[in-house]
C-alpha cells in the first residue's frame, strides 16, 4: 500500500461503499439537522443512513454534525475525545509522527466540523474511495495517514493502531446521520468552477498578503507562537506542510482561502486575490516532496503534473523544490 | 558612568570594547531620558494636560478590575503604541483616553508604549481575582471553541492559549477587568470602537449578544496570568 494523500479532499465522483450495517455505539441525539433535499424533489431520509435508492449523488446534501455535548460519556465517547484532541493538539498527542508545526484543524476549521474547509464528515462518508493521487482505492484509515505523511510532514501511524483509530472514531462520530457515499454540500473545498478570472500574479498575490495575511501568519509566512504553542500556523518554510501535501495544488488553497481566509471573515476577498495569493503562497519552497525520485524534473513528472502544482517550476528565476525547506519528515 | 565604564574595560575585549562604548554613549543619553521622563509621566502626568497613567491603569500598571481600567503591563509595545497614536487622532474614539492620548506627543506616545511594554506583569494579577467559569459554560465554549454557526471562531484562536496575546495585533484578554472586555465588545459591536486590522473584532462582536458578551468576558478575567515577566 503506498497511501498519498494530501490535506483536501479531491473532487472525485464518489466511488464510495457504504459503509452500511456499522453496530457502533450510538450517541444519543446526535442528529441535529437532518440532510434536506436539494434541487431536484428527491427526499432523503439521510436519518437512517442509507440514501434511498436512485439519489443523485451529485445533489448537495445539508449536513449538520452532532453537537460536541453529545459525545457519550462512555468508552466510545472517550476514544472520540482522543481523536479530537489528537486532531486539534497533532504534535502533543501524536508527537512521533509530525514533522512540522501543523495541528488537522489548522486547514480543517472548527475542529474538523467545518463545511468548506474539508470536514471530516464531509470526507468520512466517502470512504473507501479510489484516488487518482496513488491509483488505488484508498481506505479511510490510509487516507489519514496520508495526511500525516504529507500536510503533517511526518510519518503514517500504523493503520491498525491507536491514533488512526481514535482519529476514526472521531470522524464516523462527527458523520453520524450522515449518508454513506454521497458527496454532501461543504465536504472538501468550494473548488467546483472556482477559477482564476485571470492567470493567478505572483506580485498582486504578494500585496494581498501583505495586506490581509502577514498580521498573523507573519511577514516571512512563519506564522506565530506563544509560550511554545502554535497560534498561527506557518504557510511555507521547514515548519509547513510538505510539497506532496494537497494544500500545495493551487486550487485546493485558493478555494481553502477564498471560503476560509482572512480567518473568520471567509468570502471577503475577490476570487482573483484568493488564486493571486493562493499562488504567491505556493510558490514559496516547503519540506521536500518524500516521495522525491531524486530528481526535481523526474518528481514534478511522476506526482505533479498538473498546472495546479507549481513544484518543479520556476518562478521567479528559482526552480520550487531545488531547495526545500529544512528538514524532511520525523526521524 | 565613570564606574560604569571601568567596570566595561575590566569585563571586555578592547576590540569589542570601542565598539560598545560607541553604541552606549550614543543610546546614553536618550535612555537616561526615555526612563526619567516615561516613570514621571507615569506616576505624576508630563504637566501638558496629560494626568499621571498610575492613577487609573495602577502604580503598577496592572489596571483597577472594579472600575474596568485595562491593565497595560507587559503589552506588546506595537500594540499599545497604535492604540495611543489612535486615541490621539481620533481613530479610536473614549472621552477619557483621547484627550489624554492627544497631550502626549508623538515621542512621549513611543515611549509610553516601550515603558508599558518592558513592565512586569504585576504578582498580584497571577492569581484572578474573580472565579473560573465552569468548563462547558457558555464563555468557555466561545473562548476555546467559538460560534462556528455565526463564524465566530475560538477567542483563543488568535488571542492565544488563554487568551494570553498574539504579537501586535491581538493583545491579551487573560486577567483583564471584565467590564473592560465586555465594553470593547459592544464598541466594537456598536461600531464605535472601529480600529481593528481587517475589522475583525467589529465581525466578530456583531454575531454576539449580551450574555455572550458577558459570559466571554468573565471567562477571560479569570484566566491567570504569569507572575513573572511579561506577556508577548
Amino acid at each position: 500500500m503506498n497511501p498519498r494523500t494530501a490535506v483536501c479532499c479531491a473532487s472525485i465522483v464518489g466511488a464510495g461503499l457504504l459503509l452500511a450495517g456499522c453496530s457502533h455505539p450510538t450517541p444519543a441525539g446526535t442528529v441535529v439537522a437532518a440532510p434536506t433535499r436539494s434541487t431536484s424533489g428527491t427526499h432523503v431520509a439521510a436519518a437512517t443512513g442509507h440514501p434511498p435508492p436512485g439519489v443523485n449523488q451529485n445533489k448537495a446534501l445539508v449536513f449538520t454534525p452532532p453537537p460536541e455535548s453529545a459525545i457519550p460519556d462512555d468508552a466510545f465517547g472517550a476514544m472520540v475525545r482522543k481523536g479530537e484532541a489528537i486532531f486539534t493538539h497533532t504534535r502533543i498527542n501524536a508527537g512521533g509522527f509530525v514533522g512540522n508545526d501543523l495541528n488537522c484543524s489548522n486547514c480543517h476549521l472548527d475542529a474538523g466540523r467545518r463545511a468548506n474547509s474539508a470536514p471530516l464528515w464531509g470526507a468520512y462518508v466517502r470512504y473507501p474511495m479510489y484516488r487518482a493521487k496513488n491509483h488505488q482505492v484508498n481506505s479511510f484509515a490510509e487516507r489519514l495517514q496520508g495526511c500525516f505523511r504529507f500536510s503533517m510532514n511526518g510519518k503514517a501511524p500504523p493503520a491498525d493502531g491507536e491514533i488512526i483509530k481514535a482519529l476514526t472514531t472521531y470522524a464516523f462520530w462527527l458523520s453520524h446521520g450522515a449518508p454513506t457515499g454521497v458527496t454532501l454540500a461543504g465536504a472538501g473545498f468550494p473548488k467546483h468552477g472556482f477559477v482564476p478570472p485571470e492567470p493567478p500574479s505572483y506580485a498582486r498575490g504578494q500585496q494581498v498578503f501583505e495586506h490581509t495575511c502577514a498580521l498573523c501568519h507573519g511577514a516571512e509566512g512563519q506564522g506565530q507562537r506563544v509560550a511554545g504553542t502554535l497560534v498561527f500556523p506557518p504557510l511555507w518554510g521547514p515548519e509547513s506542510f510538505n510539497w506532496g501535501a494537497g494544500m500545495g495544488n493551487l486550487d485546493n488553497a485558493a478555494a481553502f482561502i477564498k471560503a476560509n481566509m482572512p480567518f473568520s471573515r471567509g468570502g471577503i476577498l475577490s476570487d482573483q486575490a484568493a488564486w493571486d495569493v493562493a499562488y504567491f503562497m505556493d510558490a514559496h519552497e516547503r519540506p521536500q516532496d518524500p516521495r522525491f525520485t531524486g530528481s526535481v524534473a523526474a518528481t514534478r513528472k511522476t506526482f505533479h503534473d498538473t498546472k495546479m502544482s507549481l513544484y518543479g517550476t520556476v518562478v521567479n528565476g528559482h526552480l520550487l523544490g531545488s531547495a526545500p525547506a529544512g528538514k524532511t519528515g520525523v526521524h | 558612568m565613570n564606574t560604569a565604564l571601568h567596570t566595561l574595560r575590566t569585563i571586555m575585549h578592547p576590540a569589542t570594547r570601542h565598539a560598545t562604548l560607541a553604541m552606549m554613549l550614543l543610546a546614553l543619553p536618550t535612555a537616561a531620558a526615555f526612563a526619567t521622563d516615561a516613570a514621571t509621566i507615569a506616576q505624576h502626568g508630563n504637566g501638558r494636560g496629560a494626568p499621571a497613567c498610575a492613577s487609573c491603569h495602577g502604580a503598577e500598571g496592572g489596571g483597577q478590575a472594579a472600575a474596568g481600567f485595562p491593565r497595560l503591563a507587559g503589552l506588546n509595545a506595537a500594540y499599545l503604541r497604535k492604540q495611543l497614536d489612535d486615541f490621539a487622532n481620533g481613530t479610536r474614539a473614549n472621552p477619557v483616553m483621547q484627550p489624554i492620548a492627544a497631550a502626549l506627543n508623538e515621542s512621549e506616545r513611543k515611549t509610553m508604549a516601550e515603558y508599558y511594554h518592558r513592565m512586569p506583569v504585576p504578582a498580584a494579577l497571577s492569581k484572578p481575582v474573580t472565579r473560573m467559569p465552569a468548563d462547558h459554560s457558555l464563555g468557555a465554549r466561545l473562548a476555546l471553541r467559538g460560534l462556528w454557526g455565526k463564524q465566530v471562531p475560538a477567542c483563543v484562536a488568535c488571542h492565544g492559549p488563554h487568551g494570553i496575546g498574539v504579537g501586535a495585533h491581538f493583545p491579551p484578554l487573560a486577567g483583564q477587568p471584565a467590564a473592560y472586555i465586555a465594553a470593547q465588545l459592544n464598541d466594537w459591536k456598536q461600531g464605535t470602537r472601529h480600529n481593528d486590522p481587517l475589522a475583525l473584532m467589529q465581525h466578530v462582536s456583531s454575531a454576539l449578544d449580551e450574555q455572550d458578551i458577558h459570559a466571554v468576558a468573565a471567562w477571560f478575567a479569570a484566566q491567570p496570568l504569569a507572575a513573572k515577566g511579561t506577556t508577548p
